[in-house]
């Protein structure tokens, strides 16, 4: 069975499609290069950037290798000392968690409420989509900074601030295709052969929705990770104890225009990536999984 | 119409109603603004007095009655920092937002759409890849990056762009604009073109999948099968059908582009409401936050009225309920 | 300059797909004279709205003509430049589409869809003379008051009307050919016998010819001339509509007429067609309906039939084909 499975899907077309896209291979293979980083930078880099004892003042600000000669720094350090480069696979770390984390629980949440309103309709539905409507009209990062603002800074609450913000377009897309499949035929049998609605709801109409999701969820990975920056920079996101790549751009903005750049490059040439591989990669899915453009 | 207008009127005032509970509600649970207020020295009854003389003793849901009806009259708080009343504080910063909001809408429209269109029409020139390619680093430009990059190559290194305020303003009709001189030009396009970069690429995007399928609709083969040159089809059937979704969209995304507003203002130090913003969340100044909100959320309300009535009137498959 | 307005010789239209050659249609040919109306059946995927759309070429890729030739008025089409077919189409041959509720652009009216081929085709009319005729064109397919309705939206109209409306735009430059890809298909029972009464009246009336392609061979025998059956791409049987219907050849136009339901006659069992139409990949060798038929032998499957006459102008490609049109016992199950 297994083995079946696996021959389907490496004899797709989805997958010979996948091999001959040079730009999809990049975009997952940015993804997978980030990802190790994110599990196991802290084992190699050069530094620990949270531990104060390894920080020396007089560090600070050095250049990247290729200009001061000092081969401890190879991207050079922050005002602390603190080298770059670790600094920036922690943010790595910090960026994927958020924006990995905070995709998933909008999915799931977003999921369950879109199933419950397509399949159920009457009130229920009116309630959740008056609420997704609603929320919809206002900016996410607006909705994302009034929380962050009014909560304080944290890894933690900024995951709940983006579930909040992102679970409205699972929500309205899963209800939609709900609405869909529940006029199907395989569904009147589910219900006559006595399911219960839940059941029906997750285990015959849930795998025929899922589509669109994986291309959705791709790209709000890389979308969080913005927004996380952004909320970073302004000093509303990640607490100072947990840089992540934003607020490692945030630090290097103050310094910038005196001609130290690298604080600010670096950590923006690798968030840049990090969305670029997302994107490159959901471009690819949605391509693919668009019935309409075939 | 008239009823469809009265009824979303009428939602919309109860979405104010309800955005005006949240931001009152969580701005008021979380900490004590007396603290603010008052000197650090103050001693406790002095914090006390001050407590009631703002009001702020009174049970929640009074001071939220309060808050609304002083609301309704304009009266918006005063700001702890300014000393002067919020409202007044963002209505004279809304203008040059606005300015270069506006002025970065049309920049992204005038460019993207057309070059979403060509891409959709012939996905496979070079041509096409190349502007897909622009508009993935586009979505994918961390936007405060893009504007700090801009500023670090044009202002510092180059020398050729102010880096940040506003340029000259004159007056246009009672309100200041700067797009009418040249040094407000200088000094606006840098930041219109950082909120641009990120509404052109995917302005590109949306234009070009809506073209890629009206293409494949039925009535575009028939118009062929007409004899129409394929030229002919994409102007006169592909692109009014593709486009009005892709309006519309666009028209909701000036929200969007308010809310991004408030980086780029940051960065370039542009006087206007999302500065504001932003400045008044460093400093806690309550009153401003709160107000800015309800103003721009009674903003993004009618915005989304407008894009809806104008979107039934363009599409003749609709009919008002 | 032929009798023939148009001749198909052999025509190959092929896809090149990801997995693998689909010979949509494979090898067709026919002839069709002036005013004459020719029906072409079918299964789906058989090809026959392949063959109508490559007469036109409109093929895209991966679809492409890997061989034949189409003469319309003794030119090649298929060695016409694409601005040289754009001047033939909607002009000297046009097409109805299948499906009318997807044809007509929701966002234009249907005066100023008509309105357009007029503009293409025949510019040197005047804008009040345009408008004049195609409310005519509305008039004498049936719309009423069509001076009120040409301002009208696709979706304020049936799918009856619209359907009218598709074909009054066919009619606006009074072609030499008419190709109705499956017209009533998509329409209501009650409408589709006075859709088809009306197209083949006004094809008469134009003296145009007509190439009627659906799946309904009760349909068809009513309107036709000729018939063409296809099957898997390729003609298995060609003649009159008297040739067909009474003395089929082929074993497969004899199944396809026995799974018509006998409304008049005797009840009894509808017979069906054994078996299911091939993957266009995995096409059998030899001849494409021998897994199905009920006089296989050996040799069907070794080699492809090749077109033999029964008669005057009927044809057919088959190795064993009925003699006399009477069908034994053994073909009847």
């Amino acid at each position: 069975m297994k083995q079946q499975l696996l021959q389907a899907f490496f004899g797709s077309e989805g997958y010979h499609n996948f091999r001959h896209n040079r730009l999809a291979m990049m975009g997952a293979a940015i993804l997978f290069l980030f990802l190790l980083t994110a599990f196991f930078g802290p084992l190699i880099t050069p530094q620990d950037p949270y531990n104060l004892k390894e920080l020396d003042l007089n560090n600070s600000f050095k250049p990247p290798v290729w200009e001061s000669g000092d081969s401890r720094f190879l991207l050079g350090t922050d005002q602390q000392g603190r080298d770059l480069l670790s600094g920036m696979v922690y943010g790595v770390r910090i960026s994927m968690l958020v924006g990995v984390l905070a995709t998933v629980y909008s999915l799931v949440i977003g999921t369950i409420l879109g199933l419950i309103a397509g399949y159920r309709g009457g009130w229920v539905d009116s309630v959740i989509m008056r609420i997704a409507d609603v929320q919809l009209s206002f900016p996410g990062m607006l909705i994302a900074l009034f929380i962050m603002v009014a909560f304080g800074r944290g890894i933690d609450k900024l995951i709940i601030a983006l579930t909040l913000v992102g679970w409205v377009t699972y929500a309205r897309t899963v209800r939609g295709s709900t609405l869909a499949e529940r006029n199907k035929e395989y569904v009147d049998a589910a219900r006559v052969c006595g399911f219960p609605s839940w059941v029906i709801m997750f285990r015959h109409i849930l795998p025929n929705v899922l589509t669109p999701l994986i291309v959705i969820g791709t790209i709000q990975v890389g979308n969080f990770i913005l927004t996380e920056a952004t909320l970073s920079f302004l000093g509303v996101g990640v607490p100072i104890s947990q840089p992540s790549l934003g607020l490692l751009l945030a630090n290097g903005y103050q310094v910038l225009f005196s001609g130290l750049w690298w604080v600010s490059i670096f950590p923006g040439i690798t968030l840049l990536l990090m969305v670029i591989g997302t994107n490159l990669l959901g471009d690819f899915l949605r391509d693919e999984l668009n019935p309409r453009l075939k | 119409m008239l009823q469809y207008t009265l009824t979303r009127l009428g939602q919309m005032v109860i979405v104010l109603l309800v955005v005006s509970v949240i931001v009152f509600g969580v701005m008021n649970l979380t900490g004590d603004p007396v603290l603010l207020l008052v000197p650090p020295e103050a001693t406790d009854a002095e914090i006390a007095v001050a407590r009631e003389q703002l009001g702020l003793n009174l049970p929640l849901w009074e001071q939220y009655q309060i808050f609304i009806s002083n609301a309704i009259h304009g009266n918006m708080g005063v700001s702890y920092m300014f000393k002067r009343p919020a409202l007044d504080l963002i209505l004279e910063r809304m203008p040059a937002t606005l300015e270069m909001t506006i002025f970065a809408m049309i920049m992204a429209g005038v460019i993207a759409i057309p070059l979403g269109v060509y891409a959709g029409a012939y996905p496979d020139k070079m041509m096409s890849k190349v502007i897909m390619s622009a508009s993935l680093l586009g979505i994918s430009l961390p936007s405060f990056w893009l504007g700090i990059m801009l500023i670090l190559v044009f202002a510092v290194e180059l020398n050729i762009m102010p880096s940040s305020g506003r340029g000259e303003v004159t007056s246009f009709w009672g309100i200041n604009l700067s797009i009418l001189t040249v040094d407000g030009l200088q000094h606006i396009t840098m930041p219109a073109l950082t909120l641009a970069v990120g509404q052109m690429a995917m302005l590109i995007r949306l234009t070009r999948a809506g073209i890629m399928e009206v293409m494949r609709q039925d009535y575009i083969k028939f118009a062929k099968a007409k004899g129409m040159s394929a030229q002919r089809v994409l102007f006169g059937h592909a692109l009014k059908n593709a486009l009005i979704p892709v309006i519309t969209v666009f028209g909701l995304q000036f929200g969007q582009m308010i809310a991004f507003a408030t980086i780029t203002e940051t960065i370039f130090a542009w006087p206007g409401m999302g500065k504001l913003l932003i400045d008044s969340i460093y400093r806690v100044d309550r009153p401003v936050i709160v107000a800015y909100l309800m103003l721009v959320a009674m903003l993004f309300v009618v915005i989304n009225f407008l894009v809806d009535v104008i979107y039934t009137l363009i599409d003749p498959r609709i009919e008002v309920k | 300059m032929s009798d023939y307005l148009l001749e198909v010789n052999d025509l190959k239209t092929w896809f090149h797909t990801f997995k693998g050659v689909v010979k949509a249609v494979d090898g067709v040919s026919f002839r069709l004279k002036r005013g004459e109306i020719l029906g072409i059946v079918g299964e789906s995927g058989g090809g026959k709205s392949i063959t109508g759309f490559s007469i036109l070429k409109l093929i895209d890729p991966p679809g492409q003509f890997d061989g034949g030739q189409i003469l319309f008025e003794g030119e090649d089409l298929l060695k016409k430049s694409e601005q040289e077919m754009q001047k033939i189409r909607g002009n000297k041959i046009s097409m109805i589409f299948q499906d009318p509720m997807t044809s007509l652009n929701p966002l234009y009216t249907i005066g100023q869809q008509i309105e357009e081929t007029l503009r293409m085709h025949q510019s040197e009319l005047s804008r009040e003379a345009r408008r004049a005729k195609a409310v005519e064109l509305l008039r004498i397919v049936g719309i009423p008051s069509p001076e009120l309705r040409i301002d009208s939206y696709p979706h304020q109209f049936s799918g009856g009307m619209r359907q009218r409306v598709i074909i009054a735009i066919s009619l606006a430059t009074s072609p030499a050919l008419i190709i109705a890809d499956e017209p009533t298909t998509a329409l209501d029972v009650t409408v589709q016998a006075q859709i088809i009464k009306r197209l083949t009246e006004l094809v008469r009336e134009h003296n145009a010819s007509l190439i009627l392609i659906t799946h309904d061979l009760a349909l068809v025998s009513e309107v036709a001339d000729e018939i063409l059956v296809m099957y898997c791409g390729k003609v298995v049987e060609s003649g009159t509509v008297a040739d067909i219907v009474t003395r089929p050849a082929h074993p497969y136009t004899i199944g396809l007429l026995q799974s018509i339901p006998d409304m008049a006659g005797e009840r009894k069992r509808l017979e069906q067609i054994p078996g299911m139409v091939p993957s266009p990949f995995a096409l059998p060798p030899g001849c494409k309906f021998a897994p199905r038929c009920s006089r296989y032998q050996d040799i069907c499957d070794q080699q492809e039939p090749t077109s033999v006459p029964v008669n005057n102008r009927h044809s057919v490609c088959c190795h064993f084909y009925v003699e006399g049109g009477q069908p034994s016992e053994s073909d009847l199950t």
